[in-house]
Formats: C-alpha cells, structure tokens, sequence
C-alpha cells in the first residue's frame, strides 16, 4: 500500500462568476523514500493538490466533488477535524514559500520549535524520548534537545546558540532551513513542500534542494514537492507529476518524463526553458493561455493549444496510457487501442 | 560605447536619531562599458547591488561617488531639463508586473503617462496620445480593444507586455530591463523573451538585462557582468564565462543553477 | 507570436461593481446597514413632502394638543407645544444628516490633503503637520467643538466646521499612513523613472488608490457625527429651535421624560438607527474593499 494515495480526485472552488472546477480527478501514489515533483504553471492546481492533503483548502469556498485521498489507507476527506490536527503536526509536515510569514516574528526560534515539539509530545511522549510520567523541565529540556538536533540536521552551524535568535536575525535561506526543521519535528512520513526555495538565491536554494535530499535518504521519508521550476524537479525529485488546468497530463519517473516527453504540454513546457541550443527570439513559445475553468474545454483542456489537437480530443477527457515502464500520459496521441478500431 | 560606468560608489546611510549612522555600500566601486546595441547582462544574487546600479543609472538614486556616462553626457552634471530629456532615452521595464502598473488607471493612460508627462518634448494632443498608445499596444501583440481596461484584467505575460508598451512610448534607446520574466511562468517567459529579442531587432535598442537566472541571461546576453555584493567579480562575453568562469563565484553559481535534464543532477543517483 | 486573450467580456467597471456587489451581500449586517441608511436618505430627501405636519416643521405650534401619546392621528404623539412629533423626527433627518456628511466631509478633505503632503514629502513638512494633528488629541473633541462653536455662534454651519476642527487629524492620520505605504511601491518608482513630479505622482497615483479606506472611513464615522452633532444639540450649542435636529429634540424632551416617554424616545430611536446603520454599513464596504481586514 502506498503512503499517500489520491484518487480520481475532483474539486470545485466557487466564486463570484460561479463554480470552477480546479481538480478534475487528480491520480497520484506515492511511496515512501520517493520525492514526487508536482510541477505545473500558475492555476494549474498544483497547490491545491498539496494542501488537499493535509486537508488545508477552505471550504466554503472549495467542495470537494469526488474522490478520496488516503494516508495509509485512511481517507484524509473523511477523517474528523481532531485526527486531521495530529496527522498534520505529526505525520505530515508542511513547508511552505514565503519563509518570512511562516514564522512569528515576535519569538525566538527556539521558543517557537520548543513549543512544537512539546505540543506534538503531549499525543507522543516517545517523539522527546520520554515517558508519559515525564516532569514539565524535563520535557522541556528534551524539546530543547530534539530543536538543536534539528537544527543541526539542516545545516545551521552553532544550532544551540541560534536558539536565541529571532527569525529576523536570520537570511531567508537559513529562514527556510529552519522551517525545514519545523515540519521534521513530528518526525513526519509525508513532506509536502510549496516552491519551498522560489524565494531563495540560487545558491541557497542548491544548498535548501540538497537538504531535503539528504532527509529523505535518512529517513525515508516521502516528499512532494511542488514547484514550478523543471530545473528543480530534474535535480531533486525521482518521479514527477506534470499538471496542466486542473489535470495530471504526465506522470513517471523523472529520468524519463524529463528525458523523453510524451505529452504534448510537457514538450512544449521544457522547450520553453531558455537553453543554450535555443536560438534567441525562438523560443518555442506556447500559444493561447490557460483556460477559463468555468467554463472548460469539453475534452482534453489542453486541445486548444496543442498542437496535435484533432476532433478525438473533445470527445471526452483522454485516458491515463502507459507508455513505458511506470511513465503515463492522458492524451489520445498514443491511444493504440483507437487507432486500430 | 553607450554607457560607461565608471567606479561607481553608492553607500546608504540609516540616518536615525540617537543612533550610530550605519553605512552600507550597496556598490563598491563598480565599473562597466555597454556598447550600442548590446545585450548587456547584469547578474547576481539579492544584495549584490545590480538592483541598485539599476537606479543610480536612472537617477532615481544619486551615487556617492564615480561616475555614470551616458552617450557622453555625465548625468550628474546634467541640468533639470537635460535629465528629464535623458528621460526619455533611458527606459526601464520593471520586474513584477503585477505592482508596476497602476491598478486604477485604464491601459491607454498608463501607456500615454510619458506621453503626457514629457507633453514639452512630444507634444502630441490627447487623440494623437491615444493613437500611439494603440500603436505601441500593437507592437507588444496585444489590441486595440485592450486600451479601456484596467491591469487586473490581464494575465502576467500581457502586464509585462503593457510595461515595455510604456516603456517605449517615448522611443528610447537604452532599455533597463529589470527581471522583466521573474516573475512569469516559462511558457510566458518564453513569448516575452522572443518579443524582447524581436523588438531589438526592430528598433535597434541597448539591453542592461538584470537578473539572477542564469538561463535567461545565457539565452539573452552577448555579454555579461557578474556581481557579488557590491562589487563586480567577472565579465566576459557569454559563453566565456559560462564554458570558462574564471572566479570560483562564477563556478558556484553556474553549477547551482538547476538543469532540467535529470542526467545533469549533481547529488541523485541515477 | 500569438496573444493570450483577456477572458473577461465584461467591461472593467462593470466587473468590479459585479465583483463589490457580491463580496457585500455575502454579508447579510451590511444589507441591513445599506438598507437602513437608503432608508434614512430617502427620508431626508423627501422629508418636508411626507411630514403631515409641516407647519409644526416650520414652527406652529398647537397647545390644544400638548402631550398626547402616539396614537393613529400623532403615531410619535406631539412634545410640549403641541407639535406632531414624527414630522419633527422626519424633518430632524435632513437637518442631521446634512450635518453629519458635512462634518465627514470637511474633516476628510482636509485630513486628506494635510495627510498627503505630510506623507509624501516627509521630513520637517511631515513633523510640523503631524504635531499640529497631535494637539488635537490633547483636547477633547467635543470640548473643542463646545468652545468653538460658542465662539462663532450658534448655527448649524458654524457647528460643521467647529466639529470638523476635531475630525481631520484623524483622517490626516489615515492618509499619511497610507501615502507613506503607497509611495514605496513599483507603479510610483515607474512613474519617477518616467519623469513624473510630485504634483503628478499624488494627484495620479497615490491618492486614488487611498481614497478607498478614507471613504471606508467616512462611512464608519457618519454615526459618530450625527451622533456629534447631536450631542452639541443636546447641550444646547448647536442648532437652535425651531430648526428640528435630533440632538436638541432630545435635549429638551429631557424634562418631560419620565411623564411623556414619546417625546424623547423616537428623536433617540433615529439616532441610534442612524448610527447603527452608517456603522454596519461602513463594516460591509471595508469587507468588499479590504477583504484582508475580514475577521
């Protein structure tokens, strides 16, 4: 059983102009020690997939049509809201963009980590290394303990004295660390990371990206990494899961996927990337923009801007094909079963 | 040569009162040459002051010290009414698109403004103003019917393309372009970048490309300066730098900089 | 090369009026708000057309019929003089109402452009226009506006601009604030790198996209005006019978209370429907205009 598996998810989102369908049945598996990358342009619906997960999207506004998605098999949409406040602070945890909001400006670093960790210790003595029967100084000394070994873990050199500082003192990159370290304290099995390094510097984000690799290594854990940028995905992530309107278009791993593109979309999205082979003013560019979901195209979403497009592609939304060991693609292009009848 | 930079100095102090003055020198005596129609790229990470030569170049920052030569012509000597006629030559398109233009203001008025506002140098009438608007719409690829709405009706890529609308408004020669696709998605990056390249072409401009992705600046530059806090490293032609960086930030940056071809990862197994 | 196309068909302002529309009526206080006071301006617009006593409006009085209760002749009953009291109430609204936006109004301009120039060039102009802003709070308003008004005399003119003297520091405040915000971002260094002067970056810029909390701010301190003006009127320094204002109504149905309750209940009833209203209304238009400031 996979760790985390979503299926045929579907969600609406309403707003003024009425209901837009965002998710339109989203499949996804992920396994432990895998890093997925959910990549696709803004709109797409990847951050909603994420927080999906750990059942993070407001509703009212959003509805969730159809579809369930389950955490060692139980259905995240079903649970109660008291489950879904330990599975979030335990066993998944969540990093997001902008490393300067998530953290209280007010308090210090280690303030803010102690609290975490002794909150996650009152469902789970074990996680401090201690019993039920632990006195209040020695939880806190544990936490204090367990913040540090965190700290160190993602890379913040004299992580005891860093404690004391505010998060102000910090550069966003070792900002984002500390958030990194955050989300580790429940010993989480699932990372859900949003562009986790979109604000950061290069060099930073090479050192924030390496990080996280090393993380899973240790532990084991699986992440899913949402991004936009193909150039992270290629150098972190094992599988990918490209994403265009509110659809997964290709999914597999990622040596594949990036190597050799099936989907029309993903072609024309790693052509976009300026290389050196491009010739300069020739990008390939994609025409058209994303479309109105609401009010979508019949069948494939992505038809009026491929380039393949032909009547097939209205009929109906375009089946999940397997087209190599583990690489899939919804488009009509490699149905053979069509073709021969 | 267009544009000489030459040992330019900008420190800001944080003048507050019963507090020691901090200084902080945002450029370290920088020193540059752009030649007519070049692509200059300008790289490097937050804090490494490319955003601020930006503005010294603009005059929308004086320098402490150095001096800045465009076409000639010190700017710092330059009268009231010389620097604004400079104005007009020297344009900058700006990186976010989404804060760069006024939310209250309809298409045509944000790109007839340097119309308007240099009206002792065009004097074009309000009609004529409206009419290069629809001209320059035009030439970015977006439409006359676009004129009469506002910014928030427009995706990212089509804000940016208002931006260098209004940025050649008044045909300028020198274009700043300030992370001018940062902030897009790639698809989009990719229209803007060819409509960039296209519009050089056409009207013989100089680039002063900023930014910190190095793919862009690769794809876009014919030559590059790379600078790090302050101070500039490396500059070369291009591919020199990237084929044969010559300083080790230089060789950190480039090899930091993610490639998506997973067979390039530096740390995953395959 | 190819244009993405814009999706809306709609016009601009017609989308954003669609889009306000529906952000205030998520609300249902801010409908209630929105209805009383169109309620309450329809009455004052057409006050001297609907009373059934205009007479008592203008000053007649009837002692035959002093004092008698709410009945289906009088539905407010009549006060000391043997006046209707609805046609009072009724013709009281334009009088308080008036009085009530021209206090804001004055008090916003002023505010505003005082808060502008403070804002926008800072230094020794912004400390010298912010003390002066300062030493109003160190009166209190309605003191202020006491001395004032019993200095330029009675009249409801002299009260607008005597309870304006307390109102601007506080739209200075807002604006100043805002100004500072706005000036940092990307369109007004867009402006300056195209040659703009300070007169245009204010005039084009800034103020227009300040203007929406100072007209939130209007609306949230209508009630406090009115209620201002009433206060002045209660203590009998603002607008002087037979002119029907709420506040003095009130003032002198405090004698006769506990014997003819009617008398003072209905001018205070319009008060606070007046108040209450202006506040939830001004609550409905901070949700649409700032939906970040949403509990």
């Amino acid at each position: 059983m996979p760790l985390l598996e979503i299926r045929d998810l579907h969600l609406a989102m309403k707003s003024f102009e009425g209901e837009a369908h965002v998710l339109n049945g989203i499949n996804l598996a992920v396994e432990r020690g895998e890093i997925w990358g959910v990549v696709g342009e803004t709109g797409c619906g990847k951050s909603l997939t994420g927080l999906s997960v750990s059942r993070l999207v407001p509703s009212p506004p959003a509805r969730y049509m159809q579809g369930e998605i389950l955490f060692e098999g139980r259905d995240v949409l079903a649970a109660s809201e008291e489950d879904m406040r330990k599975l979030r602070g335990r066993r998944i945890g969540m990093i997001f963009q902008d490393p300067t909001t998530n953290l209280n400006p007010s308090f210090r670093i280690g303030e803010q980590m102690i609290d975490v960790a002794l909150h996650a210790a009152e469902d789970d003595p074990a996680l401090l290394g201690l019993t039920k029967t632990a006195s209040r100084s020695e939880r806190r000394s544990a936490a204090r303990r367990l913040a540090v070994e965190l700290l160190d873990s993602v890379g913040i050199p004299n992580a005891a004295d860093r404690l004391d500082s505010y998060p102000h003192q910090f550069s966003g990159g070792m900002r984002q660390r500390v958030l990194i370290a955050l989300a580790l304290i429940g010993r989480p099995d699932l990372l859900i990371a949003d562009e986790p390094t979109t604000a950061l510097d290069v060099s930073v984000q090479a050192q924030v990206l390496r990080i996280l690799f090393d993380l899973v290594q240790k532990h084991r854990l699986a992440v899913m990494l949402i991004t936009h940028n193909l150039g992270v995905v290629a150098q972190l992530c094992s599988h990918v899961a490209v994403m265009y309107a509110g659809n997964i278009v290709e999914s597999g791993k990622v040596d594949a996927v990036l190597s050799a593109p099936k989907h029309p979309y993903t072609q024309a999205l790693l052509a976009a990337v300026p290389g050196r082979s491009a010739v300069r003013g020739a990008l390939s560019a994609l025409a058209g923009s994303v479309p109105n979901l609401l009010r979508p195209p019949p069948g494939c979403r992505f038809a009026p801007r491929c380039p393949h497009a032909m009547p097939r592609c209205d009929a109906g939304a375009p089946p999940m094909i397997g087209v190599a060991a583990g690489q899939q693609v919804a488009c009509v292009l490699y149905d053979k079963t069509a073709e021969a009848a | 040569m267009l544009l000489h930079v030459d040992n330019v100095v900008k420190i800001f102090a944080s003048k507050r009162p019963f507090a020691r003055a901090v200084e902080f020198a945002a450029l370290k005596g920088v020193s540059l040459e752009i030649t007519r129609g070049q692509s200059f790229g300008l790289v490097g990470e937050s804090g490494s002051g490319k955003t601020t030569l930006a503005r010294c170049i603009l005059r929308l920052d004086d320098i402490t010290s150095g001096r800045i030569i465009y076409d000639g012509q010190d700017l710092a000597t330059l009268s009231p009414r010389a620097l604004r006629a400079l104005r007009s030559k020297i344009q900058i398109v700006f990186q976010d698109p989404y804060a760069s233009l006024n939310p209250r203001m309809t298409i045509r008025d944000i790109v007839a403004e340097p119309l308007e506002i240099h009206h002792d140098l065009v004097g074009l009438s309000a009609q004529a103003r409206t009419d290069r608007a629809s001209e320059l719409l035009a030439l970015v690829g977006l439409r006359t019917e676009h004129l009469y709405r506002y910014p928030h009706e427009f995706s990212g890529g089509q804000r940016q393309r208002i931006g260098i609308a209004r940025a050649l408004a008044l045909n300028p020669e020198f274009l700043i372009l300030d992370e001018p696709t940062s902030a897009l998605d790639v698809s989009v990056q990719a229209q803007v970048l060819n409509l960039l390249h296209e519009l050089q072409q056409r009207l013989g401009l100089t680039y002063l490309f900023v930014s910190h992705d190095l793919g862009v600046i690769r794809h876009v530059c014919d030559r590059v300066a790379l600078l790090y806090r302050g101070e500039l490293v490396e500059e070369n032609d291009t591919e020199a730098i990237f084929e044969s960086p010559r300083t080790d930030y230089a060789r950190t940056l480039i090899a930091a900089m993610p490639s998506p071809d997973p067979a390039r990862s530096l740390w995953r197994a395959a | 090369m190819t244009v993405a196309d814009a999706a809306p068909v709609l016009s601009a302002r017609r989308e954003m009026w669609r889009r306000s529309v529906y952000r205030f009526r998520q609300s249902t206080l801010s409908i209630v708000g929105f209805a009383l006071v169109a309620a309450l301006l329809i009455i004052a617009a057409a006050g001297p057309l609907i009373v059934p006593h205009p007479d008592h409006v203008a000053g007649a009085i009837d002692t035959a019929a002093r004092f008698k209760p709410p009945s289906a002749a009088n539905w407010f009953g009549t006060n000391e003089l043997g006046q209707d009291m609805l046609s009072l109430v009724v013709a009281g609204a334009r009088v308080s109402l008036f009085a009530g936006l021209a206090v804001v109004a004055l008090g916003a301009f002023v505010g505003t452009i005082v808060g502008a120039i403070a804002g926008y060039f800072g230094g020794w102009t912004d400390d010298i226009l912010m003390r002066l802003a300062d030493l109003k709070l160190t009166i209190p308003g309605l003191i202020l506006a006491m001395a004032v008004a019993a200095a330029l005399g009675p009249g409801i003119l002299n009260m607008v601009v005597a309870i304006s003297l307390s109102w601007w520091p506080g739209y200075a405040r807002l604006v100043r604030g805002e100004v500072m915000a706005k000036k940092e971002e990307m369109f007004v260094t867009a402006a300056l790198a195209l040659g703009a002067g300070a007169g245009r970056i204010l005039r084009r810029h800034i103020l227009p996209n300040v203007m929406t909390p100072v007209i939130i701010k209007m609306s949230l301190d209508m009630g406090f005006a009115i209620l201002t003006v009433a206060s002045l009127g209660f203590i009998g320094i603002g607008v002087k019978p037979p002119t029907p204002e709420w506040g003095s109504l009130l003032s002198v149905a405090r004698n006769y209370m506990p014997d003819y309750w009617w008398t003072a209940i209905f001018p205070g009833l319009a008060i606070f429907i007046a108040v209450f209203g202006f506040n939830l209304l001004g609550d409905g238009l901070r949700d649409v205009f700032d939906p970040k400031a949403r509990r």
